[in-house]
């Protein structure tokens, strides 16, 4: 199968590392001049030498993210279906050998927690869930499409990585978009973190994009761990991927995440350690390099870092979130995948955006228009 | 003698008509982008406009009596324009245009088939079905297309109620990059000519009306300015000199050199 994988072979990590880090005030103020930027520039502005120019980023980085999407900001919910999970992941709460409480909602559980969500104001829900091939598959993601499908106007998912023939029986009942971070794309690195279960096959992850676009999803969201590796190459990677699949699945559109390490009980440190002004950059560096993409962030991040990033790129924006199964009411107190930064209301969240000049959208999409 | 000033005796602006509809606005608007919907409101209402277009995908059509953007619509003189943005072919197209005739009881529909989610190109070909099918139907159809000549005239015999060809690429503001296209189109078009698409500031709209299109539509550049509301007011009135220079037959400009020695003045001797 012609994939990804046949051009990530073509980058070696330490020369694409040397590269970025090699990178002049010079290149960053060609990229930041250039009217169309290449993979080239956007390692310029990913580099430490683009960190005098994060001023100067912040301001195309606004005004090209207001060209394309306006003053608005879309809301997102997860809901937490399982925290079930065969891998061994080293940064995550739900990790195999993480000794805590197991759950998947049943369809009573999720309609109490969706009610709640509804309640909130929610119309787009992310589902999310470990990896328990045995318990939480297709079978069951088709039940809980079914029953959610004619409460929300856009249904997400972040779950294990699935077989082409799965997505394309999953699209039907409403699926709108899957995301799935690589998490890295160091490969031996990937190996150190996920040493057992299904997630340790690093190809299969980095081709499941590739069958997203196959299927026909409408929307895919990419990402890696931030913390795991030098963020920088790993974020080359990211845009390298993205350019990839934006010419060959070109009916898809794309969005782009940068969740940092967050602590969770018994979890990692992290290895690289990503500060606010870099964060930035790289938001900044990712609109500069691709006008079209969504961005998104969490509630991994804090509200003071939150409230000012509205405004410098980002298209989307999580509030109120619960990363535990039944978070919202069925069983608040259970273990949580990581802890929130946030603990804002989505109202709160939407006053917010509304202070800065933007209106906080709760609904993008209706199921209906895809056929 | 005329009083100065007075614009009314001269501008005899006949009235744009659309499948059965009379427009005194020529400037058509949109609803996106906006950082409020109060602004929005503010804006369309200042802008004059009689036909404003919403996309499905944004309103809650099942519970339409209680979405806060349709609600603000509510004029007397404001005719909705459901869109179909986000299908990718006929089929969802012809669908969705069901559901917005059904919900917003209009069978007006901004036909928008664009398979690809980044540049948002329209599809000519699922365009063309789709709008074959819908007049069928018995809808009023505006299908946002490339400045294609020959499109254009397919979807009139397909019974299109107007053409809407982009000026250049939506959301743009770039203006009439597609102008030679457009002067043909509107040369030979049996349909209102809109341009929908890039119109970035209101001289490219000012322009689209001087060189014959009989309206324009406008989103992006009214609600991302500064100022929406001032902003609407500017193409309000550019709208309004285009035509009327439309009208008042614009001078040609001149593109050739008179030349010192003329080649012909023999003829003369």
């Amino acid at each position: 199968m012609n994939s990804f994988a046949d051009i990530f072979e073509l980058h070696n990590w330490d020369e694409t590392k040397a590269s970025i880090y090699a990178k002049t005030s010079y290149d960053v103020e060609r990229a930041l001049s250039a009217d169309k930027r290449t993979s080239e520039d956007f390692k310029a502005l990913i580099s430490p030498a683009a960190a005098p120019y994060l001023e100067q980023m912040a301001q195309i980085s606004q005004q090209l993210t207001l060209k394309r999407f306006g003053k608005i900001i879309q809301m997102y919910v997860p809901l937490y279906l399982s925290n079930e999970c065969n891998n061994i992941c080293t940064y995550c709460g739900f990790s195999y050998d993480n000794k805590v409480k197991r759950k998947t909602l049943t369809p009573m559980e999720i309609m109490q927690e969706v009610a709640v969500i509804k309640d909130m104001g929610y119309d787009h829900v992310l589902l999310v869930t470990g990896e328990a091939n045995q318990t939480v598959h297709v079978d069951y993601f088709k039940k809980v499409l079914d029953l959610i499908r004619p409460h929300f106007a856009q249904i997400s998912m972040e779950v294990q990585p699935l077989d082409l023939e799965d997505y394309q029986q999953l699209t039907p009942y409403g699926l709108n978009t899957v995301l799935v971070y690589q998490e890295t794309y160091h490969q031996e690195d990937y190996k150190k973190h996920h040493p057992k279960g299904k997630k340790s096959n690093f190809q299969y992850r980095l081709e499941t994009p590739d069958r997203l676009g196959q299927a026909g999803i409408h929307k895919m969201g990419l990402g890696v761990l931030i913390g795991l590796e030098d963020w920088r190459t790993d974020s080359f990677f990211t845009a390298l991927h993205l350019n990839y699949l934006e010419k060959k699945y070109w009916q898809s559109k794309y969005s782009l995440s940068f969740p940092r390490l967050r602590p969770f009980s018994g979890g990692l440190e992290p290895k690289v350690e990503m500060n606010d002004r870099e964060l930035v950059q790289l938001i900044c560096a990712y609109r500069l390099f691709n006008q079209e993409v969504e961005l998104s962030i969490s509630t991994r991040e804090s509200p003071n870092f939150r409230n000012n990033i509205i405004k410098l790129g980002i298209t989307a924006i999580s509030a109120g979130s619960k990363t535990n199964p039944g978070g919202y009411s069925v069983e608040p107190e259970s273990l949580e995948q990581f802890e929130i930064s946030d603990e804002r209301s989505p109202q709160q969240i939407a006053r917010v955006i509304a202070a800065q000049g933007y209106e906080a959208v709760w609904k993008d999409w209706d199921n209906s228009l895809a056929m | 003698m005329l009083e100065p000033g007075n614009i009314k005796a001269v501008n005899k602006n006949p009235m744009l008509k659309i499948a059965d509809k009379i427009f005194t606005s020529r400037l058509f608007t949109g609803t996106g982008k906006f950082s409020s919907s109060t602004l929005m409101e503010d804006a369309l209402l200042v802008s004059g406009s009689e036909l404003v277009t919403v996309a499905l995908k944004r309103v809650d059509v099942k519970n339409n009596e209680h979405d806060d953007l349709l609600i603000r619509l509510k004029y007397p003189h404001i005719n909705l324009l459901p869109n179909t943005s986000g299908v990718r072919n006929a089929k969802e197209a012809i669908f969705a245009a069901q559901l917005a005739r059904e919900a917003l009881e209009t069978n007006w529909i901004k036909l928008e088939i664009h398979p690809d989610p980044k540049y948002l190109m329209p599809d000519p070909i699922e365009t063309l079905k789709a709008t074959e099918e819908l007049a069928k139907m018995g809808f009023i159809v505006l299908p946002y297309i490339h400045a294609d000549p020959v499109l254009c005239k397919r979807l009139e015999d397909a019974g299109t109620a107007a053409v809407m060809p982009l000026g250049s690429p939506i959301g743009s503001n770039k203006g009439l990059r597609t102008i030679d296209f457009l002067e043909i189109i509107i040369s030979q078009s049996n349909v209102p000519v809109i341009v929908d698409a890039g119109i970035g500031s209101p001289s490219d709209a000012a322009k689209a009306l001087e060189i014959g299109a009989d309206a324009v539509l406008v989103n992006t550049a009214i609600a991302v300015s500064a100022n929406p509301v001032q902003m609407a007011i500017a193409f309000k009135l550019a709208v309004e000199a285009g035509r009327m220079a439309f009208e008042a037959k614009l001078a040609l400009p001149v593109t050739h050199a008179v030349a010192s020695s003329p080649l012909t003045s023999f003829l003369d001797e």
